[in-house]
C-alpha cells in the first residue's frame, strides 16, 4: 500500500559514543534527505569516522536513536546495514590484491548471485554511471583510482539508498575528482542519498547540498555550504580562522641534493619501477613532490633515504658526495634526514619509549664503542618533547600511546633538531589534527629559512601549494619538470599527475594558464 | 562476554606477574594430573618444588641442570628478540659437544704441559662447533631465504645422526666393551668443580657472568638495541639503517655459540665422554626457559632454575613415587602454553561486557 | 622390477602421512595462520589412534580418534593465536613441545602393545595388472582417500565461494572483516580442520604405516610437512607431489640399507632431513616468487577492533 514518503532518509538523534580516553561522539545529530549530497566536515579526530561506523553498524552507540526512512532501527552489523540499503566506501580499501575485480565485488555481496552474474552486473552498473571498471583484472594491477572505482561499483551493486564515502578524493587527481563528482551527481539525481566525509572545503562547497560540521565529537554547525566561505567553514571546523603561515620568498643557494637518471626496478611485485628521474633541491628552498599515491613515491623515498641502496652509482649525490648506494646511517652523517610517512612501525617503534626511539636516527648519545648513555638519551627526548610541544606521558611513554599528531611532531622534531642539511619529509601532516599540522608546516618553513634544503612529498596539493617554493609531479615512476609554485595552477598540476607533461625545459614554463 | 581492550602502555606489573600466573595454572593442572594417576598431589608437588632445593647436594645437582639451560636460553633470548627463530639449539648443543669432545680426546702426554688450561681449548671448541652449526642456518637464510625454523630443526636430526655415527663407529672406545661411547676424557680436560665433594662445576660461574654480559649487551649497547628494533619493527630497523643481514648472523652465531658452549660444558663436565645420551633436550627446554624468563637475562635465571626443578622433580618423582619421567615434558610444555596465554594480559585488559541484545529493524 | 614396484607402493604409503599433514597445514596457512604445532599434534594423535586401535581393533575409529585429538589441540592453539593474539611461532612451538611430552606420558602403557597384522588391501582386477597393480593398487584405502581429499581441497579453494572467502581471509583479514565476514571464526575453523587432518596423519602413522607406538615416533614428519607447504607454494596438487617425493626419499633410505649399501646407516637415515633442507633452499631462493604466492597475512596477528 502507499505510505507517505518519509521526510528524511537518515536521521541521527542524540547519538553518543564513549571510548576509554575520549568521548568520540557527544549527542550528535544528523539529518539527511533523500537524494541529498550531505557533507560531514571535521578535522582528524573530530568524530567523523566513529559516526560513520555507527551508521554502518560496525560500532554500537551508547545512547541515541537512528531513524531510517522515518523508522527507528538498530544497525547491528555491516551486513545488516547493507540489507537496509546503506553502503560504504572506505578511505582505505577493503580489496584483495590477488583476486580479480569481479571476485572482489562478489565477496562484498550476498551469496544470491553467481560470479558470472556479478561480472555482468558490474559491466552494467559501470556503464550506467560512467565508471571504467574491467572486471577480470586482478586488483593488484589496478591503479589507486581504478581500485576506488571497484569499491564504488561494489557499493552500487547493493542498490543503496544511502552511500557513504570516506575521504574519497585523497587518492585522485583533480581531473578524476571532477569525474567522480559527475557520478555522484547522477546518483543523487536518481534518489540515492550521499554522505560525503571530507576535510576539503573547496570540494564540499562545489559538490554538496548540505553540510554538518563536527568538532571534538559535537556538531558545531549544520549549514548550506553554498552560503559559506572557506573561512566560515574553517571556523566551525576548528573554532578559529585557519592559521596563516609566514611564507617569505626563498633565497635558494647551491644545490644540496642532485638526482640524475635515477632508474630502479621494483622490488615488490606490486610496486612501481622508477624511470630516469632527475631533479635537484637547493639550500634554503622547499621542493614539493605532488602525485597520487602509488606512482612511485615509496620507491623514490626509499632510494633517497638509503633504505633501498640499489641506485646506480652517481645517480644521487649530496653536496658533491655520491650517496646512491650509501645506507641510511651514512646519509645521516652527511646531513640527510628523513621523516617517513608511516609513523608507527617505521618512523618509530610502537612499543619502545620516546627516549629509545630517538636512538633510531640520533646517535650522538652513543659512544664510539657502542655504549648507550641512557641519561643523555633521556634528556634528548625531554628536550624534543618540550621544544616541539609534544603531548606525551614523558620521555618514557611508549610511542604508540601518543596521538598521531603528537607522534608526528616528535618524529619531525627529532629530525629537525639534528640540524640536517637536507630534510626529506613524506606526508608530513597525514592524519594529523589541524593545530599540529600548522605547527609542523611552520617548523618546516623555519628550517628552510635557516638554509636547509627540503623535499616534501605529499598527496595534499593544498599543503604543497602552501609551503613549497617549487613543485614537481611524480606519475607512473617518472618526474615532471619543476615549476615555481607561484606559476603553477591546480589544473596544470592535475594534468601532470596523470603523466601529461610536455617535454619542456624547466625555464620556459612561464606562461600561466588562465 | 569477555572482551579484550588494548592498553596504551604495556603493563610492567603483568610482565612480572604473568610467568607467576602461568606457573600457578601449571601447578593446578599438575595437581589434577597427580590425582588422576592416583598419587598424593602434595607429595608430588614436594618432589618438584621442595626436594630439589633441600640441601647443598641437591642445589649442586640443580645448578648442573640449570647451567646449560641458562646459557642456551641467553643466546636464544637474543635470537628471539631479533625475530630470528633458532629452534635448533639442541643440534648446536650436540655439535658443540662433539667439537669439545674431539679436543678433549686429543689430550695426552703431548698436551700435559697445558695442565688444566686445556679446558679453555675444550670449551672454545664447543663454542666454535655450535657457531658453525648455527652458521649453516644463517648462510641458508641469508643467501637462499630458507626458513630458519625448519632448517635449524632439520639440522638437529642431522646432528644427532652424526653423533650416533661417531660413537657407534670411528670414535668408539676400543676398550669400551662395544658400548656406543667414546673414551672417558682425561682428568685434565674435565671441567673443574667448584667444591670438592659436589658435582657443581665452574659452568655456574660462567653462566652468572654470561647473564651480566648479556644484560649489558641487550640494554646498554647500540648493537643490542639495533637487534631488538629489527625484531620489533623491521621497517623501523631498515629506516634506521640497521642491517638485517648482520642481525641474522649475530643472533645465530651468538645463540649457536652459547648452545655449543653448553654442549662442551656438558660433555667435558658431568658426562665426561660422548655417547648417545648427549642430547638431553636442553636445547628445546631452553626455548621455554627463554620465554618464561621474558627473554630477559635476569628473568632467565629464575626460569632456568624453575625448569631445572622440573627436570630434577621429574627424576625424583619417577624414582620415589613411580611417576613417569615424561611428566617433566608435560609440565614444561604446559608452562609455555599457559605463559603465552597469560602474556596477553600485559598488552590487554580483560573487561566483562554484557552482550547487547540485537534488535532488528521494525 | 618387482622390488621397484614395491618401492613405489611403499612410497605412496609413506607419502600419505606427509600429504595428509601437509594438506591440513595448507588449509591453516591459506587462512593466514602458521601452526608449528604439527609435530606435537601428530604425536598425540598417533598415540590416540594407536590406543583406540588396541582397544577397539577398528582402524577407522582410530583415525577418528586421531582427528579428534588433532582438532582439540589445534583448538587450544587457535584460542591462543586467534582470540588472544599470541605470537604464532611461539604458540606453535609450545604446542609441539607439549605434544611431545604429553604423548610420551600417555603412551607409556602402550609401548609394547601390538595391534596385529594389518589386513592386505587390494583393488579388485586392477591389483592384478603386472607392475602397476602391486605399485598402485595394493594400498590401504586411506591412501586413495588422501588423493581424493587433496583433489577436494583443490576444488574447494579454487572453485567454491567458501574457498574464495578463505583465501581472502588469508590475504587480508582486515578487508574481510570490513566486508562483514567472521574472520576469527573462519580462521578457527581452518585451524581445527587442519589439526584434524594432522591428527589423521598421526593416527595413520601409528596404526597403518608402522603399527606400534614409540615415543617420538613421528620423527620430524610434522616439520617436514610444514616445509611441504612452502615447497608446494600453497597449492594442493603440489603438496601431493612433494609428499610422495619425500616418501620416496624415505623409502630409498630403507631400500639402500636393505641392499647392504656401504654407507653407514646414520647417513641414510639423514636423507629425509637433508632432503628437506635442500628443497627449502631451492624453493625459497626466489623471494619475490614466494612473496607473490604466500598468503599475505601469514603469521601476522589480526585485531578486529582496529
Amino acid at each position: 500500500m502507499n505510505t507517505p514518503s518519509p521526510a528524511l532518509r537518515l536521521e541521527l538523534q542524540g547519538i553518543s559514543k564513549q571510548y576509554p580516553a575520549v568521548r568520540a561522539n557527544d549527542r550528535v545529530s544528523l539529518r539527511v534527505e533523500p537524494g541529498q549530497i550531505h557533507a560531514v566536515l571535521g578535522e582528524n579526530g573530530a568524530g567523523k569516522s566513529t559516526m560513520m561506523k555507527i551508521i554502518y553498524g560496525a560500532v554500537q552507540p551508547d545512547e541515541g536513536r537512528i531513524l531510517w526512512n522515518g523508522e527507528a532501527v538498530k544497525v547491528t552489523s555491516p551486513a545488516h546495514a547493507r540489507k537496509l540499503g546503506i553502503s560504504m566506501v572506505y578511505q582505505h580499501f577493503s580489496l584483495f590484491d590477488t583476486l580479480t575485480a569481479a571476485e572482489n565485488v562478489w565477496l562484498g555481496l550476498d551469496k544470491s548471485l553467481s560470479l558470472t552474474q556479478v561480472a555482468q552486473r558490474i559491466e552494467e552498473v559501470a556503464h550506467t554511471y560512467g565508471l571504467d571498471v574491467q572486471a577480470q583484472r586482478p586488483v593488484h594491477t589496478l591503479s589507486v583510482g581504478e581500485r576506488q572505482r571497484v569499491e564504488i561499483v561494489r557499493a552500487l551493486l547493493t542498490q543503496p539508498q544511502l552511500l557513504i564515502l570516506d575521504e574519497p578524493t585523497s587518492v585522485l587527481t583533480p581531473q578524476a575528482v571532477d569525474k567522480l563528482f559527475v557520478t555522484l551527481r547522477k546518483l543523487s539525481d536518481g534518489g540515492c542519498s550521499i554522505l560525503y566525509i571530507s576535510h576539503k572545503l573547496d570540494e564540499i562547497r562545489a559538490l554538496c547540498h548540505y553540510c554538518t560540521v563536527l568538532r571534538g565529537g559535537k556538531v558545531t554547525g549544520e549549514v548550506d555550504p553554498a552560503l559559506e566561505s572557506n573561512a566560515s567553514l574553517s571556523k566551525l571546523m576548528i573554532g578559529a580562522e585557519p592559521p596563516q603561515l609566514q611564507h617569505r620568498a626563498s633565497n635558494a643557494g647551491a644545490a644540496v641534493l642532485t638526482v640524475s637518471s635515477l632508474s630502479l626496478n621494483k622490488q615488490d611485485p606490486f610496486g612501481m619501477d622508477l624511470h630516469g628521474m632527475g631533479f635537484e633541491v637547493r639550500a634554503g628552498e622547499i621542493v614539493g613532490v605532488a602525485g597520487v599515491s602509488g606512482n612511485g613515491q615509496q620507491e623514490l623515498m626509499a632510494a633517497l633515504s638509503g633504505e633501498d641502496p640499489r641506485a646506480a652509482a652517481g645517480s644521487i649525490t649530496m653536496n658533491g658526495s655520491d650517496i646512491a648506494q650509501a645506507g641510511p646511517g651514512q646519509r645521516r652523517r652527511l646531513g640527510l634526514h628523513f621523516v617517513p610517512e608511516e609513523r608507527l612501525g617505521r618512523g618509530a617503534v610502537p612499543t619502545l619509549s620516546l627516549a629509545e626511539n630517538t636512538l633510531l636516527t640520533r646517535t650522538e648519545t652513543v659512544s664510539k664503542s657502542g655504549w648507550i648513555a641512557t641519561g643523555r638519551v633521556q634528556r634528548l627526548a625531554e628536550d624534543l618533547i618540550a621544544r616541539f610541544n609534544v603531548k606525551a606521558g614523558g620521555a618514557g611513554a611508549a610511542a604508540k600511546s601518543l596521538s598521531g599528531g603528537n607522534l608526528q611532531k616528535f618524529i619531525v622534531g627529532r629530525e629537525i633538531a639534528a640540524h640536517p642539511k637536507l630534510l626529506i619529509v613524506s606526508q608530513p601532516t597525514w592524519g594529523v589534527d589541524v593545530g599540529a599540522a600548522a605547527q609542523i608546516r611552520g617548523e618546516l618553513l623555519k628550517l628552510r629559512d635557516e638554509g636547509c634544503a627540503l623535499l616534501v612529498v605529499s598527496e595534499e596539493l593544498d599543503e604543497l601549494f602552501e609551503i613549497s617554493d617549487r613543485l614537481i609531479v611524480i606519475a607512473k615512476g617518472r618526474l615532471s619538470p619543476s615549476v615555481p609554485t607561484a606559476e603553477a595552477t591546480t589544473e596544470r598540476i592535475g594534468e601532470w599527475m596523470s603523466g601529461l607533461w610536455a617535454q619542456q625545459p624547466q625555464s620556459t614554463i612561464a606562461s600561466a594558464q588562465a | 562476554m569477555i572482551k579484550l581492550e588494548a592498553r596504551p602502555q604495556p603493563s610492567k606489573l603483568m610482565s612480572i606477574a604473568s610467568p607467576l600466573l602461568a606457573l600457578a595454572v601449571t601447578v593446578v593442572i599438575g595437581v589434577l594430573l597427580f590425582m588422576m594417576l592416583g598419587k598424593d598431589p602434595v607429595r608430588g608437588l614436594q618432589m618438584f618444588f621442595v626436594e630439589p632445593v633441600k640441601n647443598l647436594y641437591q642445589i649442586s645437582e640443580l645448578s648442573i641442570k640449570a647451567t646449560p639451560l641458562i646459557l642456551i636460553a641467553l643466546g636464544l633470548a637474543v635470537c628471539y628478540r631479533s625475530n630470528v627463530w633458532n629452534i635448533g639449539a639442541e643440534g648446536q648443543f650436540v655439535v658443540g659437544a662433539l667439537a669439545a669432545g674431539w679436543v678433549a680426546m686429543q689430550a695426552g702426554p703431548d698436551t700435559a704441559w697445558m695442565g688444566k688450561g686445556i679446558v679453555v681449548l675444550v670449551l672454545l671448541a664447543g663454542v666454535l662447533g655450535g657457531m658453525f652449526w648455527a652458521g649453516i642456518v644463517a648462510l641458508l637464510r641469508d643467501r637462499f631465504n630458507a626458513n630458519e625454523i625448519l632448517v635449524s630443526l632439520m639440522l638437529v636430526y642431522v646432528a644427532e645422526m652424526v653423533l650416533s655415527y661417531l660413537v657407534y663407529g670411528p670414535w668408539k672406545d676400543p676398550q669400551g666393551y662395544n658400548f656406543p661411547q667414546t673414551i672417558t676424557f682425561l682428568a685434565d680436560t674435565r671441567i673443574p668443580r667448584l667444591v670438592p665433594n659436589l658435582r657443581a662445576h665452574i659452568g655456574v660461574i660462567i653462566a652468572v657472568v654470561a647473564v651480566g654480559l648479556f644484560w649489558l649487551f641487550l640494554f646498554r649497547t647500540y648493537r643490542g638495541f639495533a637487534l631488538q628494533v629489527g625484531g620489533l619493527a623491521p621497517a623501523a630497523a631498515r629506516y634506521a639503517g640497521f642491517s638485517s643481514r648482520s642481525a641474522l648472523w649475530t643472533a645465530l652465531l651468538i645463540s649457536g655459540g652459547m648452545a655449543g658452549l653448553a654442549g662442551g660444558l656438558e660433555a667435558a663436565g658431568p658426562l665426561g665422554q660422548l655417547s648417545p645420551y648427549v642430547p638431553a633436550g636442553y636445547g628445546f627446554a631452553a626455548i621455554i626457559v627463554a620465554y618464561v624468563g621474558r627473554l630477559h637475562p635476569v628473568g632467565i635465571i629464575f626460569s632456568g632454575l624453575l625448569m631445572s626443578m622440573f627436570y630434577i622433580g621429574g627424576e625424583l618423582a619417577q624414582s620415589r613415587m613411580g611417576l613417569p619421567k615424561s611428566l617433566t615434558g608435560v609440565f614444561q610444555g604446559l608452562l609455555l602454553f599457559t605463559l603465552l596465554a597469560a602474556d596477553t594480559l600485559i598488552h590487554y585488559r580483560v573487561r566483562w561486557q554484557r552482550a547487547a541484545p540485537a534488535v532488528k529493524a521494525a | 622390477m618387482d622390488s621397484f614396484a614395491l618401492l613405489l607402493a611403499a612410497t605412496f604409503n609413506a607419502g600419505t602421512v606427509l600429504a595428509l599433514a601437509g594438506i591440513g597445514l595448507l588449509i591453516n596457512e591459506r587462512a593466514g595462520i602458521i601452526n608449528l604445532g604439527a609435530e606435537g599434534m601428530m604425536l598425540v594423535a598417533a598415540i590416540a589412534g594407536f590406543a583406540t586401535a588396541v582397544g577397539t581393533g577398528n582402524d577407522w575409529l582410530a583415525f577418528g580418534a586421531g582427528a579428534v585429538a588433532g582438532a582439540l589441540m589445534a583448538a587450544a592453539f587457535g584460542l591462543l593465536v586467534i582470540w588472544l593474539n599470541t605470537n604464532q611461532v611461539a604458540s606453535g612451538l609450545a604446542l609441539s613441545l607439549f605434544g611431545a611430552g604429553f604423548s610420551a606420558f600417555v603412551g607409556i602403557g602402550f609401548v609394547q602393545a601390538k595391534i596385529g597384522e594389518r589386513t592386505q588391501y587390494a583393488v579388485p582386477v586392477l591389483a592384478d595388472i603386472p607392475f602397476i597393480g602391486p605399485a598402485f593398487f595394493r594400498q590401504h584405502p586411506m591412501v586413495y582417500i588422501t588423493v581424493l581429499l587433496v583433489a577436494g581441497v583443490a576444488w574447494f579453494l579454487y572453485r567454491s565461494r567458501a574457498g574464495l572467502v578463505l583465501r581472502a581471509v588469508g590475504e587480508s583479514p582486515e578487508s574481510a572483516h570490513a566486508l562483514g565476514y567472521p574472520v576469527r571464526r573462519i580462521r578457527m575453523a581452518a585451524v581445527m580442520l587442519g589439526g584434524a587432518m594432522c591428527g589423521v596423519a598421526g593416527a595413520y602413522l601409528s596404526v597403518v604405516y608402522t603399527p606400534l607406538w614409540v615415543e617420538g615416533m613421528v620423527a620430524g614428519k610434522g616439520w617436514i610437512a610444514l616445509a611441504l607447504t612452502t615447497f608446494a607454494t600453497w597449492r594442493p596438487a603440489r603438496i601431493l607431489l612433494g609428499a610422495y617425493l619425500f616418501g620416496g626419499v624415505t623409502m630409498l633410505q630403507f631400500h639402500l640399507q636393505g641392499q647392504g649399501v656401504e654407507i653407514p646407516s646414520q647417513f641414510l637415515s639423514m636423507l629425509p632431513y637433508v632432503a628437506t633442507i635442500v628443497v627449502l633452499v631451492l624453493i625459497s631462493r626466489n623471494a619475490a616468487w614466494i612473496k607473490a604466492n604466500m598468503p599475505a597475512s601469514l603469521g601476522k596477528p589480526f585485531f578486529p577492533g582496529s
